[in-house]
């Protein structure tokens, strides 16, 4: 069966004035059908460039320089602007992190989902039914009486149902949720991860969840990607991952995450030093400068090594890592 | 025991509620809303209380309140023998207790530079160094910061870098105690780690008295004694930081701490998922004002509120019906 979707060494450059920067270099991933897959990574990893990517919504002085992005096998890069507008909104729809700024505050939420549906053919009864049976799915009291409301009238957590909503009302074959629950306390973020189980488990959808937040990550998701600066640098199941990580990054970032120590710790553990420049990308490995198991060998770049055939890293020291 | 340095006693602050003819014509109840509804807490000198809670439980207004940047309505604060509820000198009162603000980056002067803004508490309380380079140089180093950045804008600074100006400048006054408002929000978990070693690190070298605000549970059991978990504005549970992570009494506190997913795949625990959301400070529920979303919830939590009690463990909670240790396997 092809994955949803494949994205095969794909480098994104922005033109800025200190020369180009290039935010992704040759990232690569596969997102099976019917899965959940998370991509995780901190502040500066090419995370929402990633997106903008796949919805070929980069800014100006952004291009795809490398690389494919296959949605069920097709490659969409450089697809004319008639098939993309066709992709976004119903092949791939996207969750955004704040759903103040994603809803329209002056258009109310029954407006707004029958705008997304206006591909399709029916009344706006038919429409308003629709959006009303989709708001109940994703657990809003009196779905029918809120597609009057307007998103101001709606508390955060009722906002972000709203928007998911929105995105899985045209069950697309991709739904990103970039950092959906960041936004939202913590014990609304539980209610939010159930709801997408529950509607990958029904509805069948196919998720690629991004957070910087190794905890959601390792409750709602099957596989796992881990990007730094620009770069995929670990992929595979999320069990693997966690419990085996083949990358030094990887494994730093879990050692760091507080929520993993259950003594208190007089002093926590952080990764020293701090991102590489990426209009000036130091050559060889990309985190070779913050590794401690660097050495000569990382003066070259590596290449993806296979732990085995669902688990690979981007190290040349992986075995040592998962010692 | 010592004296407390901090003493809280039923803290009131209230926020303008309905305005104009809606206000005059409503009840007087809804012209204002309390945010912080009656907080006593005792701090005492050296201790890091720790206070959690949700958005809108009043957590941040509550440290305003203490600093003196949002009047109280009712109450008394007590700081090292001062009435800060009496219109203190709150020039002096700053002196001694610094805030850190919870925007590192939108705190500090974005036209100032690194060497001015550590440096901008002696102007403010007109002290005069002898040598203010090296004093800033001084300071930066405490935050870990080499003398490089005294030159640099705010601009320049990633959000870790900014936030060890902000403990710089917390620091400048040789303070007595830190308010430290969510000292890791915004920040990646690589960095989290070495502002909080840092923080630590100061406390110890002070002998600081430190309350920090947070929602982040992750971090409590590193720095705090004790936490006070707060909803709608009140203190529900108070105590010693493990027990409140590993025996907490109150329902809210329990789901609380289950609803922080592990960075562990294999760790499945049963969690009990809330009911809706916080409501509105001005529909403030009857009774126990957890029981709309409580799971353990009786008729009678709607008719009688509970007052803060003592726990088993030494602690103090707000519940008619507190989950008991040896409930917390079987429920």
């Amino acid at each position: 069966m092809t994955d949803t979707l494949t994205i095969e060494r794909l480098s994104v450059r922005y033109d800025t004035d200190k020369g180009p920067l290039e935010a992704l270099r040759d990232v690569s991933m596969n997102v099976p059908a019917g899965q959940i897959v998370g991509v995780v990574g901190e502040s500066g990893c090419g995370k929402s460039t990633l997106i903008s990517a796949l919805l070929h919504l980069l800014p100006e002085n952004g291009r795809v320089s490398h690389g494919a992005i296959r949605l069920e096998g097709d490659n969409i890069v450089g697809a004319p602007p008639r098939r993309l507008r066709d992709l976004r909104g119903r092949d791939m729809s996207v969750v955004f992190q704040d759903p103040m700024t994603s809803l329209n505050p002056v258009l109310s939420i029954g407006r707004q989902m029958r705008d997304i549906q206006y591909r399709d053919g029916g009344s706006r009864t038919e429409k308003d039914r629709r959006s009303a049976e989709m708001l109940g799915r994703v657990g809003l009291p009196d779905p029918d009486g809120k597609l009057s409301f307007y998103p101001h009238e709606l508390s955060g957590g009722m906002r972000q149902r709203v928007a998911i909503a929105m995105a899985a009302m045209m069950q697309p074959k991709l739904l990103i949720a970039d950092e959906p629950t960041t936004a939202l306390d913590a014990t609304l973020e539980v209610q939010i991860i159930e709801l997408l189980q529950e509607l990958q488990r029904e509805l069948g959808c196919t998720i690629l969840f991004i957070s910087h937040h190794l905890g959601v990550i390792a409750e709602l998701c099957e596989r796992v990607v881990v990007m730094y600066a620009g770069e995929t640098v670990e992929e595979g199941p999320v069990a693997d991952v966690f419990l085996n990580p083949a990358h030094p990054y990887t494994r730093k970032l879990i050692e760091c995450d507080p929520g993993r120590l259950k003594q208190r710790a007089e002093t926590l553990p952080a990764i020293a030093g701090s991102l590489p420049d990426l209009t000036d990308r130091p050559k060889g490995c990309i985190f070779r400068d913050r590794c401690d198991f660097a050495t000569d060998a990382c003066a070259d770049r590596p290449d993806r090594y296979f732990v085995d055939d669902t688990h690979w890293a981007a190290c040349h020291h992986t075995d040592e890592v998962r010692k | 025991m010592t004296q407390p340095i901090l003493t809280l006693k039923d803290v009131v602050v209230e926020f303008p509620g309905l305005r104009g003819l809606k206000g005059l014509m409503a009840p007087p109840e809804q012209r204002h809303v309390q945010a912080v509804a009656g907080i006593s807490l005792d701090v005492q000198p050296g201790e890091t209380v720790a206070i959690v809670g949700e958005s809108g439980s009043g957590k941040t207004t509550l440290a305003r309140a203490i600093n003196g940047l949002v009047p109280l309505a009712g109450g008394e604060v007590w700081f090292d023998g001062m009435p800060l509820h009496e219109r203190p000198d709150w020039h002096a009162v700053r002196r001694r207790v610094a805030m850190m603000f919870q925007d590192p980056s939108g705190s500090l002067s974005p036209r100032k530079t690194v060497r001015d803004l550590v440096l901008e508490p002696f102007a403010i309380h007109g002290i005069k160094l002898d040598d203010p380079g090296a004093k800033a140089a001084d300071l930066l180093a405490t935050a870990g910061l080499g003398p490089d950045f005294l030159a640099r804008y705010p601009h320049q600074l990633s959000g870790g870098q900014a936030r060890r100006v902000g403990v710089a400048r917390a620091l400048a006054l040789d303070p007595a105690m830190v308010l430290a408002d969510e000292p890791t929000a915004g920040l990646d978990v690589s960095i989290q780690g070495e502002i909080l070693n840092l923080l630590n690190r100061i406390k110890a070298q002070h002998g600081l008295t430190t309350v920090i605000i947070t929602h982040n549970l992750n971090i409590l059991r590193h720095v705090a004694d004790r936490v006070a978990v707060m909803y709608l504005g009140r203190i529900v549970e108070l105590g010693e930081v493990e027990q409140i992570l590993s025996t907490p009494a109150h329902p809210y506190t329990r789901a609380l701490m289950a609803a922080n997913p592990e960075p562990d795949p294999t760790a499945r625990h049963e969690r009990i998922t809330l009911k809706g959301e916080t409501p509105a400070l001005n529909a403030r529920p009857s009774g126990c004002e957890f029981h709309p979303r409580c799971p353990v919830a009786r008729p009678e939590c709607a008719e009688r509120a509970p007052l803060l009690g003592p726990t088993p463990g030494a602690g103090q909670v707000s519940c008619h019906f507190p989950i008991h240790k040896d409930e917390m396997n079987t429920a």
